[in-house]
């Protein structure tokens, strides 16, 4: 990413352009909202660049692992979750009140959530952050799943009650259950197993972690780690997506008390208030903002969109819908589930890990029927 | 169609979005926002996120 010296000056002036417009937004809103939410987007912002300019992702590296037995991206997510888990359990724990973890209970609908995600994100080649990174960078795929991806988030939140009345356990925390010491032991043991088992399977010749992932996997967990310290709470994607759904309904006159979920007062606080005061929201834009800006930066938004049929079209749209209500009954996706579970300590993480992976095994195999194939993506 | 035509749509959409949100929202004050920094402000967090059943 670093500007190199011999660059033309042509090309220098829209990128310090694109700087300075990033800096302008960070700012405007830290002036129109307050500090702590022009931080959350600039935080936002970094995981958009990184994603997109490092090419590190969750739906890519799994598919990698499955059809090619390649572990490097798997490895790197891994990395990503124990390096933020090491600065986060501690921290949630020292601070109770001031910080919360990503914890939620395990049940039979989270974890069919998880595993339909799964599938559903394999189809699209796009996860929670995935989906968002896509539509930034001009993919048609992620820009037309995008909105779908809101409603069904929206429609799962309104059905939650009734799903988690299906069967859900107690709330587990690691650190709850051993100790901050012996749970942050037991979350790096259960990371250092699953990398062990990538590594015993995979081809020969493709057990490195590229450097750039690894890069990465360190930005990413420090800006998990700042998004915690600056609004409280874990790295999020899914919540957002439905509040935008949920105020479009507001605006079209839905009436919500048919919902425990959105009738509950802080759903009717965050629902009266801006999206630029709400954290989920805030990063999620900032991802979109910083893929755009690294594909700018790369002048790659004159690339071609893929020629699909039009059941692949149909596919991306009915995808969009179950990975926002599955992500729901999961508790999250591979944002707030996976990467925020486990880095804070919560059981459903692990549940939501293997759920989703063997509902993976599954996407990957109906991708190609799906006529989604032409415009694979690591 | 380009990668540019998508991402025209997409920020035209946003665009629109952002407008109406902040049409039909309390207008947002920095002067009411919470510190910069949860860690060391001796307030619960209030933020909503997914992994809590009830959103907040």
């Amino acid at each position: 990413m670093a500007v190199s010296s011999t660059l033309p000056r042509q090309s220098l002036a829209p990128r310090a352009t694109l700087v300075a417009a990033g800096l302008a937004l960070v700012l405007g809103v830290a002036a129109l909202a307050g500090a702590r939410y022009g931080l959350l987007l600039m935080i936002g912002l970094g995981f958009g660049i990184t994603l997109e300019a490092l090419r590190f992702g969750f739906a890519g590296p799994w598919r990698a692992m499955i059809l090619r037995r390649e572990p490097g991206g798997f490895i790197a997510q891994l990395i990503a979750i124990g390096l933020a888990a090491a600065v986060s359990i501690p921290l949630i724990a020292g601070n109770p009140g001031e910080l919360v973890g990503a914890h939620a209970p395990v049940g039979f609908a989270m974890i069919g959530g998880a595993f339909v995600f799964g599938i559903a994100m394999q189809v699209v080649l796009g996860c929670g952050s995935g989906t968002l990174v896509n539509a930034g960078s001009g993919n048609p795929v992620g820009a037309l799943a995008l909105p779908f991806f809101a409603i069904g988030s929206f429609a799962g939140a309104w059905h939650i009650d009734w799903w988690t009345g299906l069967g859900t356990a107690p709330v587990v925390t690691l650190d709850g259950l051993f100790g901050v010491a012996g749970g942050l032991a037991a979350t790096f043991a259960g990371l250092a197993a699953v990398a062990g088992i990538a590594l015993w399977k995979a081809a020969p010749g493709k057990r490195a972690v590229p450097r750039r992932l690894l890069f990465a996997a360190l930005a990413v967990a420090g800006l998990a780690v700042l998004n915690l310290v600056v609004s409280g709470q874990p790295w999020g994607v899914v919540y957002g997506l439905g509040l935008w759904a949920a105020k479009g309904a507001q605006a079209l006159g839905a009436d919500f008390s048919g919902s425990a979920f959105w009738s509950n007062p802080v759903q009717l606080e965050r629902l009266s208030q801006s999206v630029l005061t709400d954290v989920t929201s805030l990063t999620n834009i900032g991802i979109i903002a910083g893929a755009f800006a690294v594909v700018l930066w790369r002048s790659g938004l004159g690339a071609g969109a893929p020629r699909l049929p039009a059941r692949a079209w149909i596919a991306v749209v009915v995808s969009g819908l179950v990975l926002g209500y599955s992500s729901r009954l999961a508790f999250g996706c591979n944002v707030g589930a996976l990467f925020s579970g486990i880095s804070t300590g919560s059981l459903h993480g692990w549940a939501w890990f293997a759920a989703a992976f063997l509902g993976s095994v599954l996407g990957v195999k109906a991708r190609p029927l799906l006529g989604l194939e032409e415009r694979a993506r690591p | 169609m380009t990668r540019r035509f998508v991402v025209i749509l997409l920020l035209a959409a946003g665009a629109v979005g952002l407008g109406f949100d902040l049409a039909a929202s309390e207008p947002p004050n920095p002067f009411t926002a919470p510190p910069a920094f949860a860690l060391g402000s001796g307030l619960s967090a209030g933020g909503a996120h997914c992994a809590s059943p009830a959103g907040g």
